[in-house]
């Protein structure tokens, strides 16, 4: 259990790492909390770990352009704790203290949390729900990539070997919003069997924006958008969350494994759905 | 070989370490500190759970590369002298421990979680040691202990 030897830089600004990333069989270390067990198990091994801790400037949350921006090294137990992110993205500040265990958050970074994307994680599900975007640097430059387009596979995202991501904006909804995460977990702290984060924005008794995200239901996290469209435009009063729910998971072919059928999480996965579409609206304010 | 310079329980430290060696195996073999153990070593089971610049975190998931810097504490710096720090004073008194080898861990991260959760409900400990494992106890006593240790706490500040 220990990981086969590497080379170590610590840059501090962005164009050093970009740098030290173009040489060798190089890998960005973030906060290490699902690098290292892969290293440790020696399912990865590298030639050069590239540590991105002492750049200054991937750290924080700020309100940015109708956004919330947050700095790829912002360290999930700040976000978690961050008044701009509970104003701003609420639905992140809800899925945040669900991944992993306080220790984990303690290390563990939003960034590398997203170009981690295991498809039973939560943070890649909420950039997907709220359409953030991705900030990457690499040596031509900076290119911003939406989360509709980031994720490809599991652990495989729009990232390339030789660039970084910098900072992911989540889109700010207006007032009238209500959002929430539901899943099923077998011990809190643990990966999620299947999950679902819901937002809805209501103006005068309609649903005028929505929301519906899965995660552990496929090798990447999901929007649901029949189910969305069914909402949007609809009024509260009349809306059948159960049909919605049904409709978020009828197009969904979730893996079976140790953990779950993919018939269980089909189950589950649409009584969360409904669950969280329930809790979003009450928030919203239209019980 | 890098050089790392760090304060543990206070000390300032200068240690060599190859970049693959954890933080753990550095406090262990450079450090002589062998209070903080290792179980599954890839961040699941909590035991080697420490303190890094004053946030518990588990050192099996961070090289000792990294720490250059960082003000480290392990449970050989939680007493005072020969007086137990109150967490480890509750784990004795409540027979929170039966094996012992998970306890450093559940020491430290009880003792980080009562920080930031003074009066915890017996939801947010069960979800404030969630991050640990112990094999022999059933927790029971852990969560006993993790209620006498906040009474003990609060009743000193």
């Amino acid at each position: 259990m220990k990981p086969a030897p590497f080379e170590y830089s610590a840059p501090t600004t962005v164009a050093e790492a970009i740098e030290a990333l173009s040489h060798d069989d190089a890998k960005v270390l973030a906060g290490g909390q699902s690098l290292i067990p892969l290293m440790a198990m020696r399912l990865s091994r590298f030639d050069r770990l590239v540590d991105l801790r002492r750049i200054p400037e991937l750290s924080g949350c700020t309100r940015v352009n109708g956004t919330v921006r947050i700095g790829a090294m912002t360290r999930q137990a700040d976000a978690e704790h961050d008044p701009i992110v509970a104003e701003g993205a609420p639905l992140l500040a809800k899925a945040l203290p669900n991944v992993g265990h306080y220790q984990i958050r303690n290390q563990g970074t939003v960034g590398g949390s997203i170009v981690h994307a295991d498809p039973s994680a939560e943070l890649p599900t909420a950039a997907l729900a709220l359409d953030a975007t991705i900030e990457i640097a690499g040596a031509s430059g900076v290119r911003r990539v939406p989360a509709s387009e980031f994720f490809l596979g599991t652990m495989e995202t729009a990232v390339g070997d030789h660039e970084i991501v910098t900072a992911i904006e989540f889109p700010v909804w207006g007032p009238g919003s209500g959002f929430a995460v539901e899943e099923m977990a077998r011990r809190h702290g643990d990966f999620a069997v299947v999950g679902a984060m819901c937002g809805v924005r209501i103006e005068g008794g309609t649903v005028a924006q929505s929301a519906i995200a899965m995660f552990g239901v496929g090798s990447v996290p999901v929007r649901c958008g029949a189910a969305e469209s069914m909402l949007t435009g609809s009024t509260v009063d009349g809306l059948d969350l159960g049909a919605v729910a049904q409709a978020a998971v009828a197009d969904l072919d979730p893996p079976d494994d140790l953990h779950a059928s993919g018939a269980y999480r089909r189950a589950v996965g649409a009584a969360l759905v409904e669950r969280a579409l329930r809790a979003a609206i009450e928030e919203a304010g239209h019980a | 070989m890098h050089e790392v310079a760090l304060t543990v329980n206070g000390t300032n430290m200068r240690i060599e370490v190859e970049p693959r060696m954890t933080l753990a195996d550095a406090l262990r073999d450079r450090c002589d500190l062998t209070g903080t153990h290792l179980a599954c070593e890839h961040g699941v089971c909590g035991s080697c759970t420490i303190s890094v610049d004053g946030r518990a975190v588990r050192s099996c998931l961070m090289f000792a590369v990294q720490a250059d810097g960082a003000d480290v504490m392990t449970i050989e710096g939680l007493a005072n002298g020969e007086e137990l720090h109150p967490v480890q004073k509750a784990f004795q008194a409540e027979h929170g421990l039966q094996c012992g080898f998970c306890t450093p861990g559940f020491v430290m991260s009880v003792t980080k979680f009562l920080e930031t959760t003074p009066d915890p409900t017996d939801d947010q400990i069960r979800d404030g040691i969630s991050g640990n494992l112990c094999r022999c106890t059933g927790y029971q006593g852990i969560v006993r202990a993790v209620k006498r240790a906040a009474a003990e706490l609060n009743g000193q500040s």
